[in-house]
Formats: C-alpha cells, sequence, structure tokens
C-alpha cells in the first residue's frame, strides 16, 4: 500500500484550553487551512475558530418548505386526476391535505437536513483520509496546519509552547479501511 | 498530580477515555445468558412466524375476528407498539431541545426501541390484512389505471404517520450514532466489526468542521422529530375519532392517546434499562437519579392519561347520549370488564405509589410498577377497541370477541421480534452515546477554567518533535 506523505504539521493535545489557545495563536500567525479534530463538539472550538453558520439551516428550510407544497399539490392532482366523491366531501378537502402536508414537511425536511449534512461536512469520505489518530474519537484532540513554507519552524514552536503533547511531521495519510 | 473532577450528572464516570472503553466494552463478547436469552427469544419469533404462515394460508378466520368486531389483537398491537416507539423520541428529540442533561446516557437505549417498535407496530396493520401480499395497494403509486389511494381516509392518513416515523427515526438514530461509530471503529480490531463501522460511519473524522455541521443537523432533526411524535399517535388516534362509533367518535382522543404513548414508552425505556444496566454494569452510566426523573414523568403522563379515562366516563354521563352512556356503562360492568379494571388498576392507581421518592429510586420496585403498566396500556388499547365494536350500533348484531390462538402467537411473536432486534443492537452497535457523554463531563484542561470548577487530568508531558 502507498501511503502518501503530507506535508503538514499535526499537533496532539490531552487538553481542550490547550488546544484553543493553539488555534487562536496560530490565526494570529496568519496560517489558513486549520483543520482540528475533536472528540466532541465543542463550543470553543469553533469559537476559536470563528467558525460561521452553518448552512445546513437553509437545507431543512427548503426540505420542509418542498413537502409543504408536495403534501397539498399531490393529493389534489390525484383527487382531480380521478374525481370520486367519498363521504360527501368535495374533491380538494383542504383540512385532509393539512395531515399530509405536515408530514411530508417532516419528511422531506428530515431528509433534506441529512443531505445537508453529507454535502457540508463532505461526508461520505472514502478515498484518503488524511492525517487522522484513532485517540481523536476518544480523549485527544488534534491540530493540523499546512505551514507555508519557511514557516515550519514558526508552527512547531507555537504548537510546543501552547502544550501540545506531541508534534508530528511529514505525517502519512491513511485510507479509511486501513484504520 | 491534579484532582479530577466529576460530572454533576454522571458521578461515577471517569476521563473522555474511559467512556469509550466503558461504552465499547459492551460489544465484546457476550455471555452465555446473552446467548440463552437469543435462543428463547428467537423460539417464540419462530412460534409466530409459522402462525402467521398458518393464517396467510388457511385465510384471516384463523384469527377470532368476527363480526362486528374488525379489528382485534392485532390492531390492538399495532397500537400498543406505536404508543412503545414514542418515548423515544421524546427522550431523544424533547428533551434535547429542553437540554435535560440526564437523557444523555439512556437516549441512544431508547432510540433504538423508537426504531424497533416501529418495525414491529408496522407489522400488524399488513398481518391483520386478509390478503397481506397486496399491502402496497395503500401507497400512492402510479398504477395503469392511476387510481389513487383516498386522502380523506385516516387510514391513509396512518400510512403516511408511520411510514414517515420509521423513516425520520430510523434517521435521526444512525446520523445521531455517526460519531460514536467512528469511535467504534477505532477501537476494534475485529475484522468484520471493523468493515461494518467503516461504512456506518461515513469515514467521519470528528473535524471541526464535521462537528460544525453535525450539532446543527441534529438539532433541526430533533426540531422536526418532536412535532412529529405528536402528530403520529394523534394521527392513530383519529384512526379511531374519525369514525362514529360510540366510545370512539370522541375530540379528546388525541391528546388522550398521545399522553398513553409517552406514559407506557417510558415504562417501556425503563423495564428495558433495568436488565440492561445490570447485565452490562452500567450502574454508573445509568443511575438512580435517571430513574427518578424518568419515573416522574412516568407520573406525570401517566396522570394525564388518568385524567383522561375520567373525562371519557364524565363526558358519556354529561353527553345524555344513550348510545355514548351505555357503551361506558358496559366497558366497566359488561362482558369485558376485567380487561377494564385491569386498565384502570395498572394505568391509574399503581402509578401513584410513584409520588413516594422511595418508590422511584427503589429500581425492583420501579421496574415492577413499568411492566405493570406495560400491561395496563395494552388492555387500554384492547379495551377501546373492542368493547366499542363489540357493542357496535343495533344490539342484534353485537357479539363478543376472543382472540384465536394465531393472533396470541403472532403478539407473543411481536415481543420476541422486538426484543431479538434490541438483543442484537446491544452487541453491534454503541448503546450509550459516547459522544454526548463527554459533553456532560468536565473537559480536559491544562489549568483551572473560568468557571473554576474543572483541573486538568492526566499528563501533559513536555511536546517533543518527531
Amino acid at each position: 500500500m502507498s501511503a502518501v506523505t503530507s506535508h503538514g504539521t499535526l499537533g496532539v493535545y490531552d487538553a481542550l484550553d490547550s488546544a484553543t489557545e493553539t488555534i487562536e495563536r496560530l490565526r494570529a500567525a496568519g496560517m489558513k487551512r486549520i483543520t482540528v479534530f475533536s472528540p466532541l463538539p465543542s463550543h470553543e472550538l469553533e469559537h476559536a475558530l470563528h467558525a460561521g453558520e452553518s448552512p445546513v439551516r437553509m437545507f431543512t428550510l427548503v426540505g420542509g418548505l418542498t413537502g409543504a407544497a408536495t403534501g397539498f399539490a399531490f393529493p389534489t392532482w390525484a383527487s382531480l386526476d380521478w374525481p370520486l366523491i367519498t363521504g360527501g366531501k368535495p374533491i380538494i378537502s383542504g383540512p385532509a391535505w393539512v395531515i399530509i402536508a405536515f408530514e411530508l414537511t417532516i419528511l422531506f425536511g428530515a431528509l433534506s437536513t441529512v443531505a445537508g449534512l453529507f454535502i457540508n461536512a463532505r461526508l461520505p469520505q472514502r478515498r484518503v483520509m488524511q492525517v487522522y489518530d484513532p485517540s481523536f474519537s476518544s480523549d485527544r484532540f488534534g491540530i493540523l496546519v499546512m505551514p507555508p513554507a519557511g514557516r515550519e519552524a514558526e508552527v512547531r514552536d507555537i504548537m510546543r509552547d501552547n502544550g501540545a503533547a506531541e508534534i508530528r511531521e511529514q505525517v502519512q495519510e491513511v485510507k479509511v479501511g486501513d484504520l | 498530580m491534579a484532582t479530577v473532577i466529576r460530572s454533576e450528572t454522571h458521578p461515577d464516570v471517569g476521563a473522555y477515555g474511559e467512556v469509550n472503553k466503558d461504552v465499547l466494552k459492551l460489544l465484546g463478547k457476550p455471555g452465555r445468558s446473552y446467548y440463552i436469552l437469543l435462543a428463547i427469544v428467537l423460539v417464540i419469533l419462530a412460534i409466530g412466524a409459522s402462525a402467521w404462515f398458518v393464517q396467510i394460508v388457511l385465510g384471516i378466520g384463523m384469527s377470532g375476528l368476527i363480526n362486528p368486531v374488525g379489528w382485534g389483537a392485532y390492531i390492538t398491537t399495532f397500537v400498543f407498539w406505536v404508543g412503545i416507539a414514542h418515548s423515544g423520541t421524546l427522550i431523544s428529540a424533547v428533551l434535547y431541545l429542553f437540554r435535560a442533561r440526564w437523557r444523555q446516557s439512556i437516549y441512544r437505549a431508547s432510540e433504538a426501541m423508537t426504531v424497533f417498535a416501529v418495525m414491529t407496530a408496522g407489522l400488524f396493520p399488513i398481518i391483520h390484512l386478509g390478503r397481506p401480499w397486496i399491502f402496497y395497494y395503500l401507497l400512492p403509486y402510479p398504477n395503469q389505471r392511476m387510481i389513487w389511494p383516498n386522502f380523506r381516509s385516516p387510514l391513509l392518513w396512518d400510512v403516511f404517520a408511520v411510514s414517515t416515523y420509521l423513516t425520520v427515526s430510523a434517521t435521526f438514530f444512525l446520523l445521531g450514532m455517526i460519531p460514536d461509530i467512528a469511535a467504534a471503529r477505532d477501537g476494534t480490531t475485529v475484522p468484520w466489526r471493523k468493515k461494518l463501522y467503516t461504512v456506518l460511519s461515513f469515514g467521519w473524522r470528528g473535524t471541526a468542521n464535521e462537528w460544525r455541521h453535525f450539532s446543527k443537523a441534529y438539532l433541526y432533526l430533533a426540531a422536526l422529530a418532536t412535532p412529529l411524535v405528536l402528530s403520529v399517535h394523534s394521527v392513530v388516534s383519529w384512526d379511531f375519532a374519525m369514525s362514529i362509533v360510540p366510545g370512539w367518535h370522541t375530540t379528546i382522543f388525541a391528546p388522550y392517546f398521545v399522553a398513553g404513548a409517552i406514559f407506557s414508552g417510558l415504562a417501556m425505556v425503563i423495564t428495558i434499562i433495568v436488565p440492561i444496566r445490570k447485565i452490562f454494569n452500567l450502574e454508573a452510566y445509568f443511575t438512580p437519579r435517571h430513574f427518578d426523573a424518568m419515573a416522574k414523568m412516568v407520573l406525570v403522563t401517566g396522570m394525564i392519561v388518568f385524567y383522561a379515562y375520567l373525562t371519557e366516563f364524565f363526558m358519556a354521563w354529561y353527553s345524555f347520549e344513550t348510545p355514548e352512556r351505555a357503551i361506558f356503562w358496559d366497558r366497566v360492568t359488561g362482558d369485558y370488564w376485567w380487561a377494564s379494571w385491569i386498565m384502570l388498576t395498572c394505568n391509574g392507581i399503581i402509578p401513584m405509589l410513584l409520588w413516594s421518592r422511595k418508590v422511584r429510586t427503589n429500581i425492583p420496585a420501579l421496574f415492577t410498577i413499568t411492566i405493570f403498566v406495560n400491561i395496563g396500556m395494552w388492555f387500554e388499547r384492547f379495551v377501546i377497541i373492542v368493547t366499542s365494536l363489540a357493542h357496535e350500533y343495533e344490539p342484534w348484531q353485537w357479539r363478543n370477541y376472543q382472540p384465536s390462538w394465531v393472533e396470541m402467537a403472532i403478539v407473543a411473536g411481536s415481543f420476541a421480534w422486538f426484543a431479538m432486534w434490541f438483543l442484537l443492537f446491544l452487541r453491534v452497535l454503541p448503546a450509550v452515546s459516547i459522544a454526548e457523554l463527554k459533553e456532560v463531563l468536565p473537559a480536559p484542561l491544562r489549568r483551572r477554567s473560568r468557571k473554576g470548577v474543572a483541573e486538568s487530568h492526566g499528563k501533559i508531558g513536555p511536546a517533543e518533535d518527531r
């Protein structure tokens, strides 16, 4: 198996505050494309990264509205397609459609939320999984940066000064299946 | 060595790494009792499946269904399982939105319960059909003559509600598990598990970007699942309430059914978690505090249900409508008096014991009470369905119904079907949420945090270059 070697620098941290401080220092030093690994969602990390609002909400909204529209349009069309009066009710029975529309709002909204997550988070990752360590799903945090040429030492110093437990360079990329 | 500050909700759970170890231990080699239990469950399932086979071959006459009682044990069990499903979503979605921090350790198991309960419930409308192989007529699919189902029928609303519920709850369940499956993937060396978890974790790495979108997606799914829970059992109740059968035709049905569903579902969560906690030594994760909180919710919903029972009787009397009065009088004194009294005792009176804090934190007592609630809630649906139908309309057509052995075997088989999925789930997927539990544990910090509560633990060694 030919392993790809990345030129990035990976700092591994035991403590959350060390990780957030490192991120802030790296950002102050003008480093772009900082990848952070963590075993849990963390507001502190998000804050340090100055991450914007996730666009997943637009997917939910559009999916939900599509579901609502479908829930009204489809029974209307199907009832007009074969206009058979049942229970003495009008062919287009609005109140009954509300229930179909309600369920479809939720169904379409939920499915498009999932699509939103997968598209935005770039999942599923099938081919190359970048530098990763199994401890990132357990109890450690990781910070990966691709320093511009000639600034590797600076990045290393920032990581060390802010309490990195380990610093790895020339880290190998692994495939998902090889983990 | 700095001190480790313990979590308020889970005082006996240690650091992040310990959570992974404890939870993933559940996926290890099972003991003998597990296989014995699984074998018993499979035998009961085989009996149930054979009974269904008999019914398919020989016809619906093998059930005890008889005019005018066209809905019997099957629809009773359908409503029962849909009800059981409700508390899973309640715990995972509603308590998530309310930020109830005690839900973290129990929600995965109750979510699994929801998915498996809907999978069980969904079988019954099909089992109950005379010709189950054409069940797809229910779905609005384009067919040769372009005939569409009747969108004004509550039974079709039910198809939409229950299938949406199955899809959304399964999605919520599997999506919420992605980070934990990734943790399982990183922690296992068994080849088939590695493969399965690699596929199911979708290559999750836990990057800040993934978490950012994941948290939002989870929040919106919870927000969508909450109204869905309320709607599903309301729609199920309209299967009854939209008709003009005395005893069914009341506006109280939707809230009454939703409260009953949550009541029975929470009771079932307790019934299931008590043995799991014992068998897998999860005392640190399912603490008396959790049981206390769930028991309080059982008590509240139980009182709503009891209040609804009394309201029904009162309204029957107050309406001055003879058929309505006759039906309710018949329920408690007629041929099915025993079923009604089981229902009233198990759901109305026994849960009152939960007023005592001692009972709420006494796990064997709580377990016993919840079993009674499960029995009572099955009988509630039986009473609603059978007593009303047996005395439907004109007295000359009244007839009593008794479940046949085929029906009883299929109902027993449904419990086995549910138990089988649950037992397999416990061995294959992480039954306690790893990532969310960490959120209630104090974060590992190098120095005192601003709040001054948590201190660092673990080693912070000197950084070394490689």
